[in-house]
């Protein structure tokens, strides 16, 4: 079992690089050495990158107006752009702000943060299998809400979420939707103008491209303000010299992520169907989020009476990683705030694990795959003093 | 420097734990932890002229919380069980080359049970 073939299930913690992606920017690593602010032939060629990149990224969200996407240095950056850049700019709206209780981690702390500013939060619950109350939207809207920030799906649980009918709902209040699109895109079709959203937040590494890459979409219209100063590039939004290498990575790793989203998205929906089913058959075993709204590539679950820390060093020892929202795996020892969201208890938060499947995978890593979660459920379960009720 | 991962030796005894299971009708018996803490360890003893002859644990918990149980057990097997009740936290995680900072109270409660089971020997005897 020590030497069998490793298999990688923890895309959404970091994927590996396209190596198409790497023989098309590799190049901006070495040869084309240029600042794109520099008006010399290497800046202008650097400028073309980004440029390139630029549209890439925007085919993948479906606008045709490319100077709405802002190049970041990561998600995380899109979501403080997002969130702080568009909460500082427009007080005069109001001070309130809205969001899913099961947001990204980069999503809620600049919130806290503006929370210290003066700002209030409001965290919209969801029901038990992740998806937004929409009537509860509606109750917490006031005449100081200014934006609510809703994930596309939901990284810890795939639940993909109505985000047409929360940006009509948010719409009809004068309110700015904000969209965390950094595990949803390229797994699913996003169009921004057919869901009408005002800000959508990108991730390189999520399709494959180098990290050190993100991207905010920001509406022609909406306004945000920077929240980091200096040269003024990206349209003053995001100052400091382009990374070329990771700008131009993640537009390629778009455009081949859009071109083959239907097939390999159908192909994993495949493998991700069977493990669910296999895995079900365990004892005290269930799926959280959405049992059919769900990613494509995302299988998420949770186990009675084992921890969820344990469950992933054990799935090691079979050369499978795997992901767990367990307390014990966190920084905070917290447990996941998203399974606690979709109304589980601690105790049941802690036996989480999350798989998140990939190119590397196929049909044949799934008998290898439920064969060790079944030896890791058991071996678990038979060290751990806790019984099922109604028996073990 | 900060320990971030396991040391090989919290690994080996996450892998192959020492003493797995339960003593029936023990001498002693402790447990320690709540599931809604991700923690609980049982410690099970069978003690004979204050020695600690046989002992056993279950474990609900990461990986440090099963392998310091593992280690705790190991540590008290055969010591008198004065000599026993002296056995720290520390102790545990310095007989395991260490654990990762955050682990060092959460996870660490190995000790914590073994003495709840020595008292309860105590107790009863």
């Amino acid at each position: 079992m020590m030497n069998s073939k490793h298999i990688y299930l923890d895309h959404a913690s970091v994927m590996p690089l396209d190596p198409r992606v790497w023989k098309f920017a590799q190049k901006f690593l070495s040869d084309i050495v240029g600042n794109p602010s520099s008006l010399h032939s290497n800046g202008l060629a650097a400028r073309s990158a980004v440029e390139d990149a630029r549209l890439k990224v925007a085919q993948l969200i479906n606008t045709d107006k490319e100077n709405s996407v802002i190049f970041t240095g990561s998600c995380t950056e899109a979501n403080n752009l997002a969130i702080r850049g568009t909460a500082l700019r427009n007080v005069s709206k109001g001070k309130h702000l809205l969001a899913s209780s099961i947001e990204h981690i980069s999503v809620i702390n600049p919130l806290k943060d503006l929370q210290k500013q003066g700002f209030s939060i409001g965290y919209v619950p969801v029901d038990k299998h992740g998806v937004i109350k929409l009537d509860a939207v509606e109750k917490m809207i006031s005449k100081d809400t200014q934006l609510l920030s809703v994930m596309y799906a939901n990284n810890e649980i795939g639940s993909i979420q109505p985000i047409k009918k929360i940006s009509s709902l948010v719409h009809d209040y004068g309110i700015y939707l904000h969209v965390d699109a950094c595990a949803a895109a390229g797994r699913i079709p996003i169009d921004v103008q057919k869901d009408d959203i005002d800000l959508l937040s990108l991730s390189s590494n999520d399709l494959y491209g180098p990290q050190g890459a993100g991207a905010l979409y920001i509406k022609p219209g909406v306004k945000v303000q920077p929240v980091l100063f200096g040269g003024g590039q990206e349209r003053g939004l995001r100052s400091g010299t382009e990374n070329i290498f990771a700008i131009a990575g993640m537009g390629e790793a778009a455009r081949i992520m859009q071109k083959e989203m239907k097939q390999e998205s159908h192909r994993l929906e495949k493998i991700r169907d069977v493990l669910i089913k296999e895995i079900l058959t365990l004892k005290d075993s269930y799926l959280t989020g959405h049992p059919t709204n769900r990613l494509p590539h995302h299988a998420s679950f949770r186990f009675s009476n084992i921890e969820g820390e344990s469950i992933l060093l054990n799935m090691d020892m079979y050369n499978i990683q795997i992901a767990t929202g367990s307390a014990c795996s966190s920084k905070t020892l917290e447990p996941s705030h998203v399974l606690l969201a979709i109304g589980l208890k601690h105790e049941e938060a802690h036996g989480s694990m999350v798989i998140t499947l990939g190119r590397s995978n196929s049909l044949e890593d799934v008998p290898k795959i439920t064969k060790a979660v079944s030896d890791t459920v058991q071996r678990l379960r038979d060290l751990s003093p806790l019984k099922s009720i109604g028996g073990a | 420097m900060a320990n971030v991962g396991y040391s090989k030796k919290v690994m080996d005894h996450f892998v192959n734990p020492r003493n797995v299971g339960e003593i029936k009708q023990p001498d002693g018996y402790g447990k320690v932890g709540n599931p809604v803490c991700g923690d609980v360890m049982e410690i099970f003893i069978k003690v004979k002229d204050d020695i600690i002859e046989d002992i056993k644990f279950k474990t609900f918990g990461c990986g440090s919380a099963i392998a310091t149980s593992s280690m705790v057990t190991e540590l008290a097997k055969g010591k008198h069980v004065d000599e026993a009740l002296k056995i720290t936290r520390q102790d545990v995680a310095d007989e395991l080359d260490g654990l990762p900072s955050q682990k060092m109270h959460c996870s660490n409660l190995a000790a914590d049970a073994l003495k709840a089971a020595i008292e309860d020997y105590k107790k009863k005897k």
